[in-house]
């Protein structure tokens, strides 16, 4: 018997017995398909909150109210919330700051015509562009140092925002409606690709002072946004912002009454985040390619006693025990590969799909994909292997009345 | 005249725990190329041993057995292998072919482990000897007991064995195609095939020209059948199946 007459009987073996091949590699599909899916959306959600990160801004320090801390023993001293006095203090004491601007901000409905989108309004002195690398305009530019000392009421749009309320046409000049007020449009920041919580496409900003006084009627600040001349020196300067806050701004137990995150801060975060994410997908994955397994372990084992039988058949009829073994290597072999090659398509599939959804990048794993494929190509190996193992130390009578 | 098979003390014992089963005992056959032996005897006395050991299906705990001339204990697997694909086709009670697979892919496996090129006009044309040329491409499922057994029988004779062997191979047919399948028997012993068949049924027995009795996994008896019968004889004053059932709905 040579090589050909082999291939063609293994292949006549798995059409001739279409469900459990179908099912044998179903197993190998639903293994390798969702770990190559599962890795590949994790990684994804990773890049892309990684990317986010450069968007959102270099060399940012952020100080927000501890409001943990804050309002323990109801004294005066203890309320948590930033004041433009901490501005001051912060220019003056913290010479690396190269600049600074308070930030107040709500989620807010804005109109135009009747286009309306829900987004994060933020007020912040024009720097606040630096500070959030959005220097880049699609159109017209930012609202002036002019229009914060007016409180004039003017805003910059996000790209989202802006394609939300006016598709692809002119919004600078156009007047919008933000909560219950007039609005000019005065830009729009070019597209920067951001998604999630914190997108920074899908923002209006206005001038601080005219959010605080006309729009949000606040007096204190949410946060406090500053770029650092240095990041190289981004954690002493860290801590000179602690230390010049800490004078003031601590509650009766002598705790912060704020919190100065920096954007490894904020990477440390995200990325506890993503990881969780990405263990959680892994998890999932690892019990499909289990699943997987199982499922091929079962079906082999159901037919372990018509496929023992078939064995002793076909030493009584004179096959040799590696022609045999042959037959049956191939023919699981030809599944296993059949089966990969569609859980590997169906698993970059869903990744393209889930990832245009989800506005991530698309990754592939190679790692993943060898060990998946391994794993379910070695339980399928073995169990497709396990019949024709154990048959061919039996006689041929003994296979053939194998129960 | 050419021994066939030649066994010499040939035993075979079962262990169940901690008991011996002797199921055969001090065999000594002899049997001649061309003859048409029938094995009878009760139950559980030792007949599908002795015809598994004689088809090299089965190694014996005990005695010599010799092949057309060739002590076959001595051979391992493969070889054995080897002897079952060119000298030998088995004929099984239970047919035992492959399921959800062809007449023709069915008989065409022995040759393919013989390596033989024209496989499939050679297996047609076995099935032709065993009038199934019509039915080459039908499933086992899609064929009669009696039509599978016929498949198996192409089976056993398409890599053209000097022995044909078959365990009760009408045990599961009724007498009419019993007799059909035993006319294929004796055309095969005809054309100087040695046959061997298990039986309990003395009609069966008498198609062959002698007869070996086991008990208790002994030879009891061995000795010719005076006047074989012929199958074509008894089946031309068989009633047609047709005329059966039109008889039956008359009464
Ligand atoms: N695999 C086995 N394990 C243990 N004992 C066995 C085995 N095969 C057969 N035997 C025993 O060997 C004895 C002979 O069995 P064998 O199958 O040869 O009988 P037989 O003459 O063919 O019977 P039947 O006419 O019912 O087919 C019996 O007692 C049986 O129980
Ligand atoms: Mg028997």
């Amino acid at each position: 018997m040579n090589f050909s007459d082999s291939i063609v009987s293994a292949l006549r073996a798995i059409m001739a017995n279409k469900l459990r091949s179908a099912l044998t590699m179903l197993g190998v599909v639903i293994g390798v398909g969702s770990v190559i899916a599962m890795i590949g959306i994790g990684e994804g959600t990773k890049q892309k909150s990684l990317e986010n990160i450069q968007i959102m801004g270099s060399n940012m320090l952020t100080v927000m109210p501890n409001w943990r801390r804050g309002g323990v023993s109801g004294g005066p001293t203890d309320n948590p919330t930033l004041k433009e006095e901490d501005i001051v203090t912060l220019k003056r004491e913290v010479p690396m700051i190269n600049t600074i601007t308070g930030v107040v901000q709500r989620r807010m409905s804005s109109r135009n015509g009747n286009k309306t989108h829900f987004t994060q309004v933020v007020g912040a002195e024009p720097q606040v562009a630096l500070i959030r690398n959005a220097t880049k305009m699609w159109q017209g530019s930012w609202y002036t140092f002019e229009d914060e000392a007016m409180s004039e009421r003017k805003c910059v749009l996000g790209f989202t925002v802006y394609q939300e309320l006016f598709g692809d046409g002119m919004a600078e000049g156009a007047r919008i409606r933000i909560g219950n007020q007039n609005f000019d449009v005065v830009g729009v920041i070019a597209y920067k690709g951001g998604s999630g919580m914190w997108n920074p496409d899908d923002q209006i900003y206005v001038p601080l002072s005219t959010a605080k006084t006309r729009l949000m009627g606040k007096t204190n600040l949410d946060q406090i946004m500053m770029q650092t001349s240095n990041s190289d020196l981004m954690i002493v300067t860290q801590g000179q912002v602690e230390d010049a806050l800490m004078a003031t701004r601590k509650n009766a137990s002598g705790e912060p009454l704020f919190r100065v995150m920096n954007q490894g801060d904020i990477i440390a975060q995200m990325e506890t985040q993503t990881k969780l994410l990405s263990m959680l997908l892994a998890g999932i994955a690892s019990v499909s390619l289990l699943v997987g397994g199982i499922g091929i372990m079962n079906i082999m084992l159901v037919s372990v006693t018509e496929r023992t039988r078939e064995i002793g058949l076909r030493k009584a009829i004179g096959a040799r025990r590696e022609t045999i073994l042959a037959q049956f290597l191939l023919e699981s072999t030809v599944m296993c590969v059949v089966g990969g090659t569609i859980g590997i398509l169906l698993g970059l599939g869903s990744v393209a799909f889930v990832a245009q959804a989800l506005k991530v990048p698309p990754v592939v794993n190679t790692q993943a994909i060898i060990l998946a494929f391994g794993f379910s190509a070695l339980v399928g190996l073995f169990f497709g292997l396990y019949p024709a193992l154990r048959a061919s130390s039996l006689q041929p009578i003994q296979a053939l009345r194998y129960e | 005249m050419s021994l066939i098979i030649d066994t010499k003390h040939l035993a075979k014992d079962y262990v169940m725990g901690d008991m011996i089963v002797h199921a055969l005992r001090d065999a000594h056959v002899q049997i001649q190329a061309g003859e048409f032996v029938a094995i009878m005897g009760p139950s559980g006395s030792g007949k599908s041993t002795f015809m598994n050991l004689i088809g090299c299906l089965d190694r014996p705990s005990g005695g010599k057995y010799f092949l057309n001339g060739q002590d076959v204990s001595s051979l391992n697997d493969d070889q054995l292998a080897d002897i079952r694909n060119k000298y030998i086709g088995f004929v099984f009670q239970t047919f035992n072919l492959l399921p959800r697979t062809s007449a023709i892919k069915n008989v065409e496996l022995p040759l393919m482990y013989a390596g033989v090129k024209n496989r499939a006009e050679r297996a047609k044309q076995a099935l032709e000897e065993v009038g199934l040329g019509q039915r080459i491409h039908h499933k086992p499922n899609e064929l009669s007991g009696g039509q599978q057994q016929r498949v198996a029988i192409a089976r056993a004779i398409v890599n053209n064995p000097v022995l044909i062997l078959g365990d009760e191979p009408t045990g599961n047919l009724d007498s009419r195609t019993a007799e059909e399948i035993m006319a294929l028997f004796q055309d095969m012993n005809r054309k100087g095939k040695t046959v061997v068949i298990v039986t309990h049924e003395e009609d069966i027995a008498r198609h062959c020209k002698r007869i070996i009795r086991f008990k208790d996994g002994r030879i009891l008896h061995d000795g010719p059948v005076e006047d074989p019968v012929d199958a074509r004889d008894i089946l031309r004053h068989m009633p047609d199946p047709d005329e059966v059932i039109t008889a039956d709905f008359a009464v």
